[in-house]
């Protein structure tokens, strides 16, 4: 029994060990907890490629780009325009199922990573990831340069969501990474997934992935979920605070 | 001390809300009105956006309508009778309007309503409550009588009814017109009203002032908590951990200011209050007319 055990570990670890260059990362925290004084956080990623057998000997440099994506949602982009002297939302575009937080990172510049042909068809840097937009009827992606997706982005970006850094994978030996993950104070809460793969000589070699959550804890997270799901008990308690509060004022600064 | 506002979803530094709270409590305990339409565009200013702020604030003036409420009804100042018949109008009109707000969401012009209704709102009632007051201000300079009251044509409607306290005779059409119309712009504006449904209650229906400010918060209290209900019941976006700072913040500002206000002479305090209303309406008019430093906005429609 304990030998037939032996021997099926040893047939797995032969098995993936069989596949070139393996990937095995980690993230420093798995559940990141929003608590009432949270004001963002930085997570760290550490990895490292295994090379193996089936390797070439000249393969020496490698080049990372780690994505980072938050849980997916709909978002509209709208764009204001002026109508009888005042600037009003007149035509807008909606974003499907794009992700809340996205981050990019890599160890240089993605151009010369890779080619452009490949970092489209990777989605590697901003202008390559694929943002479905609903356009009349039909549901696409737009070139890069499109009003619409590059105001979107540039939001996104401008409050920390959405990022790109080229700089920030940094090998510490020429098999072993790092990178942090910045996390904006008001991160989107849910699952991120994050997607590491792995470029040589301009090639696409392999790609791994890890997750990690972002959940509200105690107060926070019971207020938000009563919020949204006893929408009349979360009301009434409302209203009974508000009414215990202006009852408590009144006796408190009573003058008579 | 940061704290992290569950509903808003981002941060906030309690001391800068609580100090917002405490500076419109103290106008408002100053004038006497609920303060909804100053608190509403500070709390936008910090960054919360315009659909939570007035949900949250709807419970902020619940709260000090009511302690205001309590000290009106000890001594005798509300007009229960009068109150019933506003409020009929009252909460169908807080209805109507959180459902226009749902709608008007939903087509992405909640924002421009917010600010467009600001604007006319503000800076009609800011400039007649400040001309009003400045005619008043001169008259007492010259020494001369406040023009008699006549009675208008609101007094030859059908359908009377005798209000005991307020001592006047009065037909119920306007009363009830009167509290839908508060209502509903309450609900889509996150104001309380008072400082509307003061004067139309003083020119236009002619109750007098001993009844005058008690009454009106009545209406104020019960649509604020029920435009407090229905923003959680349908919109989800009633903040409650950012209306209880705002609650404790106001209550405890409205003590000074309704002391800082009895030092004040009326006509003097109408032409402040009007002076204030004004400028809001015009910082949100100026909003409006120049170009915004971003034409583009983005908007989550709920996570998946």
């Amino acid at each position: 029994m304990m030998r037939a055990a032996l021997a099926l570990l040893l047939v797995v670890l032969l098995g993936s060990a069989a596949r070139a260059d393996r990937l095995i990362v980690s993230v420093s925290n798995h559940r990141v907890t929003v608590t009432p004084n949270y004001s963002g956080e930085e997570l760290v990623l550490f990895g490292s490629v295994e090379k193996d057998t089936t390797t070439p000997a000249d393969r020496t440099a490698y080049d990372l780009v780690v994505t980072v994506m938050g849980p997916r949602a709909d978002m509209v982009t709208r764009r204001k325009e002026r109508t009888f002297g005042i600037w009003i939302n007149t035509d807008y575009r909606q974003f499907l199922q794009v992700p809340s937080y996205l981050a990019l990172f890599a160890n240089r510049p993605f151009d010369a990573i890779t080619s452009p042909e490949i970092a489209r068809r990777q989605q590697v840097g901003l202008n390559n990831v694929l943002l479905t937009q609903r356009v009349g009827g039909d549901y696409a992606d737009v070139v890069p340069n499109d009003a619409f997706r590059s105001a979107f982005i540039r939001l996104r970006t401008q409050r920390g969501l959405y990022r790109e850094d080229p700089s920030a994978v940094t090998f510490l030996t020429p098999t072993l990474f790092r990178t942090g993950i910045p996390l904006p104070a008001e991160v989107p809460i849910g699952t991120y997934e994050v997607e590491i793969k792995l470029f040589a000589n301009g090639a696409f070699i392999g790609k791994t992935e890890t997750a990690f959550e972002i959940v509200k804890v105690g107060f926070e997270q019971f207020v938000a979920t009563t919020a949204r799901q006893n929408g009349l008990i979360y009301g009434l308690v409302t209203a009974a605070m508000a009414l215990m509060t202006g009852w408590m004022a009144s006796i408190v600064f009573r003058k008579d | 001390m940061q704290l992290y506002l569950p509903i808003a979803d981002l941060p906030v530094n309690v001391f800068l809300v609580l100090a917002m709270g405490a500076a419109v409590g103290f106008v408002s305990g100053m004038f006497g009105i609920g303060g909804g339409f100053l608190m509403t565009p500070l709390l936008i200013f910090i960054g919360i956006t315009p659909a939570v702020a007035v949900a949250s604030v709807t419970s902020h003036i619940a709260a000090s309508s009511f302690s205001g409420a309590l000290s009106y009804w000890r001594r005798r100042a509300i007009d229960p009778a009068l109150a019933s018949v506003l409020l009929c109008g009252g909460v169908t009109g807080t209805a109507l309007g959180v459902w226009t707000f749902t709608q008007l969401r939903a087509l992405g012009q909640l924002d421009l309503m917010i600010a467009l209704s600001y604007v006319v709102l503000l800076t009609t009632v800011g400039s007649l409550m400040f001309s009003e007051g400045l005619r008043a201000l001169m008259r007492t300079r010259r020494g001369a009588l406040p023009p008699r009251r006549t009675h208008n044509w609101i007094h030859g409607l059908p359908l009377k009814m005798r209000f005991k306290r307020s001592k006047i005779y009065l037909s119920v059409i306007p009363v009830v017109i009167v509290g839908i119309m508060i209502g509903f712009i309450g609900a889509i504006m996150g104001i309380g009203g008072g400082f509307i449904l003061v004067p139309i209650m003083i020119y236009l229906l002619r109750v007098p002032t001993s009844t005058v400010i008690g009454t009106s918060m009545v209406l104020t209290l019960v649509t604020m908590l029920f435009a407090t209900m229905l923003h959680a019941v349908t919109n989800h976006l009633v903040d409650a951990v950012l209306a209880l700072i705002l609650m404790v913040g106001g209550v405890t500002g409205a003590q000074f200011g309704v002391r800082a206000g009895q030092k004040i002479r009326g006509e003097q305090l109408r032409l402040l209050l009007g002076l204030l209303i004004l400028s809001v309406g015009m910082r949100f008019a100026i909003e409006l007319g120049i170009q915004p430093a971003d034409l583009f906005t983005i908007r989550e429609l709920g996570a998946s």
